[in-house]
């Protein structure tokens, strides 16, 4: 029988401190028993079952999946189901708190209304071209509208971009990285019909044109994905179409 | 209980570093100009008006802050083109060292001008 | 930012680019020489190519740094549109009026 994944109690304890209230509120400390690759969900889950039932926290798959369980650990947005409490832990403490740029539910859960309601707005929909009744698609994975579409296709909408990014912070008109990033893969998806609308869309307020290039979402993305790239990829497609007079 | 939520680590980053340090290179760019532009518009009232701005200039505290204003406009030059350069060709990996590069080759060019003007 | 903003701004930025290489390398020849009002003038008093070089110049610079403030504003203060808008004109017609006159005075 194969040994299980340790998680003996080292004896020692973390101090957790976790964000309770609204925008308004207070970080609240919790004793947690330090176990063994204990990742940050294990020792929020800890409190919420052991100490405070009040406390208020997503997650869902616990595997690195879903993308639910994105809360700001030390700073920093990251999966906490993916976040060993060894890699980030500063001085026996670990400071958690819900995604920026987003409201407040309560605790560690936010509203993700506002992050969803801008990929609609970057019109970040596959438009259908074609029905059953037609043959297949053929797109050759190697053709280079499909790779460029491959390489930021991943997206699990957990909103870690979202919540890293200062121009999103600072820009309330700004589409967002996550948003822009989809309509990149779409630009590229030779059998989208939307185009003419998305030009529109990702050239808007707050579109493609207001990123800076900080690459913040690039290094928080948990699947490695690059949507400064993207966005870059979405300014060239825009002033290629301004060039030949299609842009509004 | 009227603290916020902390999210501010990211902040350490070398890119977002680089990007504080257009943006306000840019800034203190823009403030010094109108400046400059009067310095120049001297000439208006004669050589020795500019001449006499000229010389009071020549001094270790003004060419040390020319030498940071030089230092200003090669950091904006060279990390606007970094980003002119993302926005106009395929993507390319190893942005943190090109700007590190950047601030390098601009910080060699201020000192240029001190070692010279000094 | 609107996308022609966005655009104007990148175009005066490319355009720029080689003025202010050429700038800088003047100001490293010319950093160990001890300038005078009088090395200054005798080039370009009455130059047609100073005049366009400068006067170009001041007019991209002028362009490009009201678009940047105007951006930053938007983002770090409370400022919107049409006050925006007045800070961002405002600020150009100074650079491009201080600017030129300062052209006009060492061509002139």
């Amino acid at each position: 029988m194969a040994a299980p994944i340790a998680t003996a109690h080292t004896g020692t304890s973390l101090r957790v401190s976790l964000w309770r209230g609204r925008a308004e509120g207070c970080y609240q400390e919790f004793a947690v028993p330090r176990r063994e690759n204990q990742t940050v969900l294990d020792a929020v889950t800890y409190v919420q079952r052991e100490l405070d039932p009040t406390l208020s926290y997503r997650f869902s798959c616990r595997v690195g999946v879903c993308g639910s369980c994105a809360m700001t650990v030390n700073g920093r947005p990251r999966w906490t189901c993916r976040t060993l409490v060894a890699k980030v832990i500063e001085d026996g403490r670990i400071e958690i708190g819900p995604l920026a740029n987003l409201p407040v539910i309560k605790d560690l859960a936010t509203d993700m209304a506002h992050f969803f309601a801008r990929w609609q707005e970057a019109r970040g929909v596959f438009v259908a071209t074609a029905t059953r009744a037609e043959p297949l698609a053929g797109i050759r994975p190697d053709s280079a509208g499909r790779i460029a579409a491959d390489q930021a296709i991943e997206c699990i909408n957990c909103g870690i971009c979202w919540s890293a990014c200062d121009t999103v912070r600072w820009n309330d008109d700004y589409l967002g990285p996550a948003a822009l990033n989809r309509a990149w893969t779409l630009v590229n998806d030779a059998r989208d019909g939307g185009g003419a609308e998305r030009l529109t869309a990702i050239t808007a307020k707050g579109g493609c044109q207001a990123c800076h290039t900080h690459q913040s979402c690039e290094q928080h993305c948990p699947k490695g994905l690059n949507p400064t790239a993207s966005i870059a990829g979405l300014k060239r497609h825009a002033m290629r179409a301004f060039i030949r007079g299609d842009l509004g | 209980m009227t603290a916020k939520p902390r999210s501010t680590a990211h902040r350490r980053d070398g890119l977002w570093l680089a990007a504080l340090v257009h943006r306000l290179s840019g800034l203190a760019l823009a403030l010094f100009l109108p400046l400059h532009f009067l310095a120049l518009g001297l000439a208006i009232e004669g050589e020795a008006r500019l001449d006499g701005f000229l010389r009071w200039a020549d001094r270790t505290p003004v060419k040390l802050a020319e030498a940071g204003l030089v230092f200003l406009l090669a950091v904006h030059l060279l990390g606007g083109v970094r980003v002119l350069v993302i926005e106009a060709r395929p993507w390319q990996d190893g942005q943190r060292r090109l700007a590190g590069i950047a601030l390098a080759v601009a910080a060699l060019v201020a000192g240029l001008f001190l070692l010279e003007a000094m | 930012m609107s996308f022609r903003r966005y655009l104007i701004q990148r175009i005066t930025a490319v355009l720029m680019a080689p003025l202010i290489v050429a700038h800088l390398a003047l100001i490293l020849w010319t950093s160990g020489q001890g300038l005078t009002a009088a090395d200054i003038l005798s080039r370009t008093r009455g130059s047609l190519g100073w005049g366009l070089f400068y006067g170009g110049f001041v007019a991209l610079a002028a362009v490009h740094g009201a678009i940047g403030v105007r951006g930053v504003a938007r983002e770090w203060s409370g400022l919107r549109d049409a006050a925006l808008d007045a800070l961002m004109w405002g600020f150009g017609a100074v650079l491009l009026g201080l600017g030129l006159r300062a052209v006009w005075a060492v061509i002139a």
